[in-house]
């Protein structure tokens, strides 16, 4: 066989489902008391910092961590059910999530001592918001054709140039992003890239908000005028930023984000049809709760992957590829069935509201975390056709 | 996957692979090779694996007869292996003993009855039945007088209407008018229609599952082979995401398959949601799969691979037919829908999460 894709049908140990009450009634608890609306859809650039040190004090924020960090040494599939139960109840993750996902992981594995000392603790507490500076204007998923520049000074790098496409720069403390110290070889076209610590709201930054069709402002333009970064805020190998971006970009790709962004019209839909669907609803049904339990099953398969210290590059690029074409078609699907519930059905208006937020959303789904061309050069790849 | 599934896979993968080579047996119209495949699976056991010893068979655990239809399905093979493993498992249910020789199971579908009558006879009729015309024996679920029965029925004393199905295969309609049973023990406690049904229908998302691996082997080999516009169409963008659009297919039946497998072969009873959210996910995906994957792999070969000469629709189209045995996507569809229905929208999350 050329292709050897597994997906073992992991299971979540029992300890997860523990958890999972914690997560549900501590949710239970934020939505009696007003924090958010689990029937309106997670807008993105709804802020919530006190929800964010709530979850940080249930030990919930850096979950996988050394404890001397802050962390709770605890497994990426506990880590899986605190995410999933997060998203399905639309929960207001803005604040936290991406410094959760992303940008600790690679603080611990790039940063010196005394930054991981000082940052970690602060996300774990839920303190500190992240965002990732990859994307610049032209560039997009071609990585390799990021131009800003950081140019070498005394004790440090000055930044100049324009981040793009930046989720969360607005209200973000610091930014991991990549700029360009040297420029590429003939023999290699990735090199050149390093990978910096950036504190935002320092001189030298400007943030320039970026209006969506969802009606929301979460995307920024970021732009950095002669913007100094110390030394030892170079994260990693200096010009070898590209293989410590395709790595992190792994733990981004396969989680439960990936297929759930949507999920809320589905169950919306379930309750406006009710008890008694016809069999053209029932079937309507039917085959979208088949089609996400599958997708469960592979994503927490590739979390149990990771949890295992393998490198699922090219399950995580499946899973993030059917997952988000997946929930980019699911507002659709359901507007088809919707299309004959009783104008009665008591959720009726709140669905309409749903399915319009999740289509004007669902464009983007499948951009964000690398464009399903990407994700499909990617697996071609790993089939041996490149 | 444990050593013991892995010993009785390779196991099989290795006859298949001596005795049921795809080119060799698609040139073979006559079938000579039907009949040495056949005796080497029996002597390895493999068609009675999910029968104890003591009622004949081999004594397999359910997951090694499970990973066994995964072999198959990446053979697409053209004997009773996957209908003589489900009917043994069936009178196994009835501690009825298995008789040698090639067994299918009636009914195959969930429209169909078969009613056991005052008498002690059985009569009903039971369509689309795999391989009917090529068994010797039938295992039969059958109710009647309050109760559900399994019964071991003799193939010679039933009509039986030939019929070919989208793979070549046969798929006939069997009638029993008063046919008394070689034997009949009453079904356990809770086992119906529905729990033979979810497990062939797990049987055959493992076959699609396997198929499609085929499939997508099958094709990544031929796109590094063909040659057009003066390259290898391996090196086409379109291509490559075609290919990497099957693997998903691919990847998304095989997981749906083995998750739901590893559900019944570790589930102490047949008859919960776990298990009916697993198998009814499993051939509603896997057909789903079957549908858009069978395309992409016809679609890279070109018109050489819609000819008889080439091997690939020995995969493409059983992959097809499978998806009507045990229930077809559109009824455990609507069967699935009605559950999320009844158990309402806030238990629909609790429910996949569940698993």
């Amino acid at each position: 066989m050329t292709a050897a894709l597994r997906f073992d049908p992991i299971r979540l140990p029992e300890k997860c489902e523990q958890l999972r009450k914690e997560v549900r009634a501590f949710l239970a608890e934020e939505i009696a008391a007003g924090t958010f609306d689990p029937h309106a859809p997670n807008r993105e650039d709804n802020d919530a910092p006190e929800f964010s040190r709530r979850v940080g004090a249930k030990g919930w924020l850096g979950m996988t961590w050394p404890k001397k960090y802050g962390g709770q040494e605890r497994s990426f599939l506990e880590r899986y059910v605190v995410t999933e139960e997060m998203r399905v109840a639309n929960a207001p993750t803005r604040r936290f999530f991406v410094a959760d996902r992303q940008s600790g992981p690679v603080l611990l594995k790039y940063a010196p001592e005394h930054i991981k000392m000082d940052i970690l603790p602060r996300i774990c507490r839920g303190e500190v918001c992240f965002a990732i500076g990859m994307s610049e204007p032209n560039s997009g998923s071609d990585l390799f054709a990021a131009k800003t520049r950081a140019t070498k000074t005394d004790d440090g790098y000055l930044i100049n140039g324009t981040k793009i496409w930046t989720s969360s720069a607005h209200i973000a403390d610091y930014m991991i992003a990549i700029f360009r110290t040297s420029p590429p070889t003939k023999e290699n076209r990735r090199h050149g890239l390093t990978q910096f610590l950036v504190k935002m709201k320092q001189p030298g930054i400007q943030v320039n908000p970026i209006g969506q069709i969802t009606g929301q402002f979460e995307f920024n333009e970021v732009v950095f005028t002669d913007y100094f970064v110390p030394d030892d805020h170079v994260l990693g190998e200096v010009d070898g930023a590209w293989k410590q971006a395709t790595s992190e970009l792994a733990y981004e790709r396969s989680g439960p984000e990936r297929f759930l962004e949507t999920y809320y019209v589905l169950t919306e839909l379930v309750r406006a049809v009710g008890k008694n669907p016809d069999t053209r609803s029932a079937e309507g049904i039917g085959r979208l709760v088949a089609q996400v339990h599958t997708m469960r099953r592979m994503s927490v398969s590739v979390a149990g992957m990771l949890q295992a210290g393998k490198e699922p590059v090219v399950e995580a690029s499946i899973v993030k590829d059917i997952g988000t074409v997946w929930e980019q078609q699911l507002p659709h699907r359901v507007r088809d069935l919707a299309a004959f519930v009783e104008e009665t059905a008591t959720n009726r208006e709140t669905l309409e509201k749903q399915l319009d937020f999740a289509i004007k959303t669902a464009p983007k789904l499948t951009i964000q975390g690398g464009t399903t061309e990407v994700l499909r050069g990617i697996i071609a790849r790993g089939l041996g056709l490149r | 996957m444990a050593e013991s599934e892995n010993i009785v896979a390779e196991t099989a993968e290795k006859i298949f692979a001596d005795l049921a080579d795809a080119q060799t047996i698609n040139h073979d119209k006559q079938g000579a090779w039907k009949a040495p495949l056949w005796q080497a699976l029996t002597e390895a056991g493999l068609p009675l694996s999910w029968v104890p010893d003591d009622l004949g068979g081999s004594g397999a655990s359910l997951a090694e007869g499970f990973s066994v239809l995964n072999v198959a399905g990446r053979h697409a093979i053209a004997v009773p292996l996957a209908e003589t493993m489900l009917a043994g498992w069936l009178l196994t249910q009835a501690r009825i003993a298995s008789p040698d020789g090639e067994m299918t199971v009636l009914p195959a579908s969930p429209k169909d009855r078969i009613t056991l009558n005052a008498d002690g006879s059985l009569s009903g009729r039971a369509r689309g039945v795999p391989f009917a015309k090529d068994a010797k024996h039938f295992a039969v679920l059958a109710d009647g007088n309050g109760s559900i029965s399994i019964a071991l029925v003799d193939a010679a004393k039933c009509r039986i209407e030939s019929g070919v199905g989208l793979g070549g295969d046969h798929n006939d309609t069997v009638t029993l008018d008063k046919v008394q049973p070689a034997a009949i023990k009453p079904a356990p406690k809770g086992f119906d229609q529905t729990t033979l049904m979810l497990m062939g229908g797990v049987v055959r998302s493992l076959q699609i599952a396997g198929a499609l691996e085929a499939m997508l082997d099958i094709s990544v080999r031929y796109s590094n082979e063909r040659v057009a516009f003066e390259k290898k169409i391996s090196k086409f963008q379109a291509v490559q995401h075609n290919l990497a659009r099957l693997a998903g297919e691919s990847a998304a039946a095989l997981a749906a398959a083995t998750s739901a497998a590893d559900t019944i072969a570790s589930a102490n009873s047949l008859n919960n949601d776990a298990v009916f959210l697993e198998a009814a996910s499993a051939k509603i995906r896997c057909s789903e799969a079957a549908e858009k994957g069978g395309g992409i792999a016809h679609q890279v070969h070109g018109a050489i691979g819609f000819t008889n000469e080439h091997i690939l629709h020995r995969y493409s189209l059983r992959a097809l037919a499978w998806r009507d045995d045990f229930g077809s996507e559109s009824y455990w569809a609507v069967e699935l829908g009605k559950l999320v229905a009844i158990r309402g929208a806030d238990e629909l999350w609790p429910l996949v999460a569940s698993r």
